[in-house]
């Protein structure tokens, strides 16, 4: 391994470091290719939204930058330093599970299917993280998630579980669990897919509200295009594993200069 | 009312054995339930070693007799130097037994909790020990809960085994009683009515008590 990744630099220096730098990942299930070399930088505090076919990897791009997944080839690095990798003797070894902990810290995720844990109240699953891992005292942490349950309209609900909330609701309670943490990058995965249309939009307007009020690095997968071209900074379009192309969301949703994107968004379009 | 001079007469040993009985079941759920969570849990590991000791217990004590299992507890084990009084041996030698097949149960359970739930842990940096005890097995612990409402009425049952190392337990004496006055239909009567109540009237509504209480706090119900 340190042979193979002798040629990726220690950390990352100088101006305009990237908050996050895929560099030639490569994600292999089986023989089958989901991740092919990929290069993706995210500066700080840009929000960079993915789409594409289903299948072309971009949920495996959130779950490998959250450390779900191994990786095959190639590094990832966070703030300027290897996620998937640790320095050791001049060179890049696969992390161990103390380095895994402390990169991870910076990253939170928001699921499809929200994830909520089911024996514990709204309340209780905001302070879990803050609680257990960061080991705030119960006030602390209670008084860090009724203001992150207020900002996502939920603090009324505070004392509910999962099970009497609907999918709107859990997905805004997942929202503020994971802001609990004060990551700096946070990873959307679909997060309005699996909700009734009519309250899709209370979950987009809380994202639009992290974007303008919180200096968050985001990486969002969806496939609402207005949503998209609304709130990024940049559209990254996927195609079998890699970028196919990506550019600022007026550019790649007017002009798309690649045919597959032209064929992948007359696609959506027809569908909506 | 013939059956009633009966109860009279042996009543006193009837409640004696009965109190046996209900000492060996408490103990030897305990020892039960402390069993399937070590080896359901060490199932598990990542470890090879420690899932090889897990793999190991759990073929053993399900794959041979509980009565063969309670003999060598008692007779073989202090051959080796381990002695042990009989009323320990009986009910550990149940639990031991159940808590093989309780292992399966932790085991099951754990690994029908959705694998997001695990992803969410991760997310929130828990690490793997906190998953487990915070997320993972208070969940896993409802999936388990009606299966182990069955196994607690077999730990019930196999304790009457215990008698046959001479524990005073319910059955020991309803055998001496039969020995004694040949009156076999009310003894072993008495056993089938006392272990069908202590099943059907005490344990069933008790774990069925212990579902509800549970569904309620995790929000199900
Ligand atoms: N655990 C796994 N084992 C095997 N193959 C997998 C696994 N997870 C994902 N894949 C495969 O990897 C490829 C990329 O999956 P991924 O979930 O990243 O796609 P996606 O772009 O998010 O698609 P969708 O829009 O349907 O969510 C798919 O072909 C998928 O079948
Ligand atoms: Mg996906």
């Amino acid at each position: 391994m340190t042979e193979e990744t002798g040629r990726y630099p220690l950390r990352l220096e100088g101006d305009g470091v990237p908050m996050v730098r895929f560099q030639k990942v490569t994600k292999r299930y089986g023989p089958l290719v989901v991740l092919d070399e990929l290069d993706l930088d995210v500066a700080p505090g840009e929000m960079v939204t993915i789409i594409g076919p289903s299948g072309s990897g971009k949920t495996t791009v959130l779950r490998m930058l959250m450390t779900l997944e191994t990786i095959d080839g190639g590094v990832i690095y966070v703030d300027g330093e290897p996620l998937t990798h640790m320095v050791r003797n001049q060179g890049l070894v696969p992390a161990n599970s103390a380095h895994t902990r402390r990169m991870r810290s910076k990253i939170g995720m928001c699921f499809q299917h929200f994830n909520l844990f089911p024996h514990m109240t709204a309340l209780g699953n905001c302070m879990e993280g803050p609680v257990q891992v960061l080991k705030l005292s119960r006030k602390e942490a209670e008084e860090r998630s009724m203001e992150l349950l207020e900002m996502v309209g939920m603090a009324d609900k505070r004392d509910e579980h999962p099970s009497r909330l609907s999918g709107g609701q859990q997905q805004r309670v997942a929202i503020a669990r994971a802001l609990a943490m004060r990551p700096r990058i946070m990873l959307f995965d679909e997060v309005t897919s699996a909700l009734d249309p009519e309250v899709i939009s209370e979950v987009t307007s809380v994202i639009r509200r992290l974007v303008s009020t919180h200096n968050l690095t985001m990486l969002m997968v969806t496939h609402q295009m207005g949503f998209a071209r609304e709130i990024s900074d940049r559209v990254c379009f996927f195609f079998n594993g890699s970028i196919e192309e990506q550019g600022p969301p007026a550019e790649l949703f007017e002009a798309p200069g690649r045919e597959r994107t032209r064929q992948f968004l007359n696609a959506v379009l027809e569908a909506n | 009312m013939a059956y009633l001079d009966f109860l009279q007469t042996h009543g006193d040993r009837l409640i004696d054995g009965t109190v046996v009985t209900v000492f060996q079941f408490f103990l030897a759920t305990a020892v039960a339930v402390s069993v399937a969570l070590l080896f359901g849990l060490m199932r598990l590991s990542q470890n090879l070693a420690i899932r090889s000791v897990a793999v190991g217990y759990i073929e053993i004590f399900r794959g041979t007799s509980l009565l063969v299992q309670l003999f060598w507890i008692f007779f073989v084990l202090p051959l080796f130097g381990i002695n042990l009084d009989k009323f320990l041996a009986g009910f550990l030698a149940v639990g031991l037994n159940m808590g093989a097949y309780g292992a399966e149960l932790v085991r099951g359970a754990i690994l029908a909790v959705p694998r997001g739930q695990w992803e969410a842990a991760v997310a929130l940096n828990m690490p793997r020990s906190r998953r487990m005890w915070r997320i993972v097995l208070p969940q896993a612990f409802l999936i388990m809960l009606p299966p182990w409402g069955n196994l607690v009425i077999e730990i019930l049952k196999g304790t009457a085994l215990v008698a046959l190392i001479s524990v005073t337990d319910l059955m020991f004496e309803v055998r001496q009683i039969n020995i004694a006055t040949f009156k076999a239909v009310e003894a072993f009567g008495t056993a089938i009515l006392v272990y069908y109540a202590m099943a059907r009237l005490f344990v069933t509504p008790c774990m069925r008590a212990l579902e509800r209480a549970m569904a309620r706090k995790t929000g199900k119900a």
